[in-house]
């Protein structure tokens, strides 16, 4: 029995290379499956507008699924807004006319980065308030728990019988 | 008993947060529109009656209506339909279409078979009119006034409240003014 056992570790196995071949290849359809079945295949013709084009699609909300940029949404309307910012970067619009493009119509909603304003502002302040409130009250746990004397100054017994 | 004043402070603030979150949570999302109080999107587009016609805003300045997007693809537009031929019939505001991303046969045939609520409707093919008017899920409904400023959109299926509610104060508001 235990023999068996060692022989099979050690004589070469027909299907190893078969399951290794298997896994490759559907590793590979992962890989070009990913890029095939993607969302948006849009292709600009100049590699800086590609990338400047792929920054804004990822930085739109889609506003139908919502929690979804328009580049990674299926939606109807997602893919119409990713026409408009296409058109508009081949018609030479820069990012913030496209964004603004985008505010005008959608709101600041549309957004992921929502831009500064007096009705953002608390999304954009709140976090560090929180952290000055978080900083204060450690601070002061700190220099509470440092002004604290010993009530018990006897050695401890480990150290008497040293 | 000072030492619990912070703490409870802070959850009584917690508590405020949520109740806040969850009394809005009816609205989630509801995107609030830019366009409100902001002059109504310009669009020409062939007419669903008679491609070879225009539908314009510059036609429809002076008097208000209410621009309805649907699609003869759209589930809630045919449970709003029943709602719309009630506004047509009561006369007190005018319906444009905007057949947002349709196909114009079946539009057709969709007037045919429920009966046909609007003065007029805009064919939008691509959607480009639609996206002006910040539209992300049909049915929408845009109250326009004669000076061409959007004063009102219901996101949604305008149901007999959003009509007693919203929609009939504002258009009483007009005939106030204008008496």
């Amino acid at each position: 029995m235990r023999r068996d056992l060692i022989d099979m570790e050690t004589a070469p196995r027909p299907g190893r290379y078969t399951a290794l071949v298997v896994w490759a290849i559907l590793l590979a359809g992962l890989v070009v499956g990913a890029k095939v079945y993607a969302v948006d295949p849009t292709q600009l013709p100049d590699p800086k507008l590609q990338e400047r084009y792929l920054a804004l699609t990822h930085e739109l909300r889609c506003v139908q699924c919502q929690n979804e940029a328009i580049a990674d949404s299926p939606a109807g309307i997602a893919s119409d807004l990713r026409r408009e910012v296409r058109d508009m970067l081949l018609a030479g619009k820069s990012d913030e006319d496209v964004r603004n493009f985008m505010l005008a119509r959608y709101g600041d909603f549309v957004l992921f980065r929502p831009r500064f304003a007096p009705k953002t502002a608390w999304v954009w302040l709140t976090p560090g308030i929180l952290l000055l409130i978080g900083a204060l009250v450690s601070w002061r746990i700190v220099r509470a728990r440092s002004a604290l004397v010993p009530l018990d100054t006897e050695p401890l017994e480990e150290d008497l019988s040293r | 008993m000072n030492r619990f004043a912070l703490p409870i402070a802070l959850f009584a603030l917690l508590v405020v947060v949520l109740a806040i979150g969850i009394k809005h949570s009816p609205d989630k999302g509801v995107i609030a529109s830019p366009l409100i109080d902001k002059p109504a999107p310009q669009f020409s587009l062939p007419s669903l009656a008679d491609a070879t016609r225009t539908v314009s805003t510059t036609t429809l300045r002076g008097r208000w209506y209410l621009l309805n997007v649907w699609g003869s693809w759209c589930g809630t537009c045919r449970e709003e339909h029943r709602m719309l031929l009630e506004v047509r019939r009561s006369g007190l505001v005018p319906l444009v279409g905007l057949d947002w991303k349709d196909d114009d046969a079946q539009a057709r045939s969709w007037l045919a078979q429920l009966g046909d609520p609007y003065e007029v409707v805009a064919v939008d093919h691509d959607g480009r009119t639609a996206i002006d008017w910040g539209v992300y899920a049909a049915p929408e409904s845009f109250l326009v006034n004669p000076q061409g400023i959007v004063v009102y959109k219901c996101m949604g299926e305008l149901t007999p409240e959003v009509w007693e509610k919203e929609i009939l104060p504002r258009l009483q508001k007009r005939q106030a003014a204008t008496s």
